[in-house]
């Protein structure tokens, strides 16, 4: 978790995750999701965190967390060893997006992808008039000092699920008020008006 | 010269101020080294009471010179327990909610079976004559102690450096016999590294003629130098360079200046040598020997075929490991391999690599980050193993 702010994907990832199944969460930060799946859902859950004092939460919360990285530590996990992997809010901060996801689509049957587009109009509003790099509420950091390294926008990422071969099974949009955009409306809708995706998608 | 009194340490060898369990010839221990054991002895300390479902014991595995006396005054030095920071009532490993027991491993010297026991065969003492004792045989002895308690499953296993070894052989040689394994500032083998510095100890001890081929007790000596010096070097690699120069830095010790000659004119001199000199008043050179060679055996893959993995294949143990940023005897990325292992196997595993400038001995200090994982682990274990209210 980098500081992303609002934590709406949660519930819209958990309601995709099956019912007892093993969930793998890379970047679980102090264990919310892991424990919300924990108790709601009966899963046998994992996670990886970068930060201690994240790992420490979590450990506390009696979650079997490792402290680790999504760039680094992902290749020690064998094929097929999770049903569900999730990277939630992570995606933008990793090194290599694209090996992380290549790398979760060989552990996990299948793999939940949150993360904040950033094709959303106000974002490109900001950049268009201010000439800046955006900082808002949900994206609070300055270009220099943000763990932020890598976003992307709606359409970027479904390219990238082409690249990796990855079956998009299902993908939601929230707006900024937290509600989901229709699935009738166009993918260039989706693209400007959502501010958070969550995508499930398989091999 | 006047024949020294034997140290304080050598009655503990044989008539120890712990509880003892006396294994008979019909109760061999086998050892990896192909003989038999037998008789043998075990002393061992137990803190606070075995719930009537036997459910609550957690075993407590010491360190290379450390003994059961994990959370009780001393026998020999008077100082606290060694883990009294971690383990009493009211404490992380909560004595008013758990059983703990801590044995003196075999081949140690505080009243468990070692070199300076006497061999029924010869009356004398063992001396060298002790089959090599490895990490896997002090496991199998606690397990003897463990059957004899009447406690088919521990609660948790919990230990640091050779400790932590123990915790590891515990969760691959007794799967079923482990709820919860806490293995910390440890690895699942030695490294070349850690072999060299033991080596080191090794002759040190062997190179003071008052050793006598291992036959000191018999002769009424005491390889005290040779011994001291082992501690000396070992105790620096216990440390970090930071955590000794912020205490000792370059200060001299009780002097204005240099005197220009091989006196201990540094603090770090003079505090080096009141640690061997300590050291040698509680510990026996030959149980030195012993102890060290059996970490320097340790390594669990290459008994499971090379794969660690192979070692934690099908555990239903959860784990939780714990490594410090300084360590450099038992560094992080030790700790790391037994984690992608367990990874690998499938297992449930926790891993924190705690912020410290303390080095190895961090395990042994008053951390509060560790503190906390500790508790933050035992406490949910204890939760899902219905030893605490939810």
């Amino acid at each position: 978790m980098n500081g992303t702010g609002s934590r709406v994907d949660f519930q819209l990832i958990a309601d995709m995750i099956a019912p007892r199944a093993r969930v793998l969460d890379v970047g679980c930060g102090e264990g919310e999701l892991l424990e919300l799946l924990r108790d709601d859902r009966q899963v046998d859950g994992r996670g990886i965190e970068i930060s201690q004092e994240g790992v420490n939460r979590c450990v506390a919360r009696g979650l079997s967390v490792i402290q680790g990285d999504a760039d680094h530590d992902l290749r020690y996990y064998p094929d097929r060893g999770f049903d569900y992997v999730i990277l939630s809010q992570t995606i933008q901060a990793t090194r290599n997006p694209k090996t992380v996801l290549e790398e979760l689509l060989r552990i996990g049957d299948k793999v939940v992808v949150s993360f904040p587009n950033f094709g959303h109009a106000r974002l490109r509003l900001s950049l268009l008039f201010r000439g800046r790099m955006p900082v808002t509420r949900d994206l609070p950091y300055s270009w220099y000092d943000t763990p932020n390294i890598h976003f992307c926008t709606i359409r970027d990422f479904m390219l990238l699920c082409d690249e990796v071969g990855a079956t998009v099974e299902k993908a939601i949009a929230l707006d900024g008020t937290g509600h989901e955009i229709a699935l009738s409306m166009p993918w260039w809708f989706w693209n400007l008006f959502g501010q958070q995706a969550v995508f499930l998608l398989r091999r | 010269m006047a024949v020294k009194t034997a140290p304080q340490s050598h009655e503990q060898a044989s008539d120890p101020s712990s509880l003892v369990i006396r294994f008979g010839p019909d109760e061999p221990l086998k050892l990896e080294a192909g003989i038999d054991l037998a008789p043998f002895q075990i002393a061992y300390q137990t803190y606070g009471e075995l719930n009537d479902a036997h459910s609550n014991a957690v075993l407590v595995c010491h360190a290379l010179t450390g003994d059961q006396h994990v959370a009780n005054t001393h026998p020999v030095t008077g100082k606290p327990g060694w883990w009294d920071a971690l383990i009493g009532p009211g404490k992380i490993v909560d004595t008013n909610r758990f059983f703990v027991i801590c044995t003196n491993v075999v081949g140690g010297c505080l009243g468990s079976t070692g070199p300076a026991s006497t061999n029924p065969s010869t009356g004398r003492p063992y001396g060298l004559d002790l089959p090599v004792i490895t990490i896997r045989d002090m496991v199998r002895a606690q397990a003897m102690v463990i059957d004899h308690l009447g406690i088919d499953r521990l609660f948790c296993v919990i230990g640091g450096s050779m400790g932590g070894m123990q915790v590891l052989e515990w969760a691959a040689s007794y799967p079923e016999r482990v709820f919860s394994a806490l293995p910390i500032a440890t690895g699942a083998r030695h490294t070349s590294q850690n072999i060299a510095f033991h080596e080191v100890g090794r002759q040190a001890v062997m190179a003071d003629p008052e050793w006598c081929a291992g036959r000191y007790l018999e002769a009424g000596k005491r390889p005290e130098k040779g011994l001291a010096v082992a501690r000396m070097a070992a105790h620096i690699t216990y440390l970090s360079e930071a955590a000794l120069h912020r205490k000792f830095g370059r200060n001299l010790q009780d002097r204005e200046r240099l005197t220009f000659g091989f006196d201990a004119d540094f603090q770090i001199e003079s505090y080096l040598r009141h640690q061997g000199m300590t050291f040698v008043d509680r510990f026996d050179a030959n149980s030195y020997l012993y102890m060290t060679r059996a970490m320097d055996y340790f390594d669990l893959a290459a008994d499971h075929g090379g794969r660690l993995a192979e070692a934690f294949r099908g555990t239903t143990t959860r784990f939780c490991l714990i490594s410090f940023t300084s360590d450099w005897l038992f560094p992080t990325e030790e700790s790391r391999r037994v984690v992608h292992a367990l990874n690998a196997a499938g297992a449930s595993v926790s891993f924190v690599e705690i912020e410290t400038d303390k080095g190895h001995d961090a395990f042994l200090l008053d951390e509060p980050e560790f503190h906390g994982a500790v508790r933050g682990f035992i406490t949910a274990a204890a939760r899902d193993r219905g030893i605490l209210e939810a």
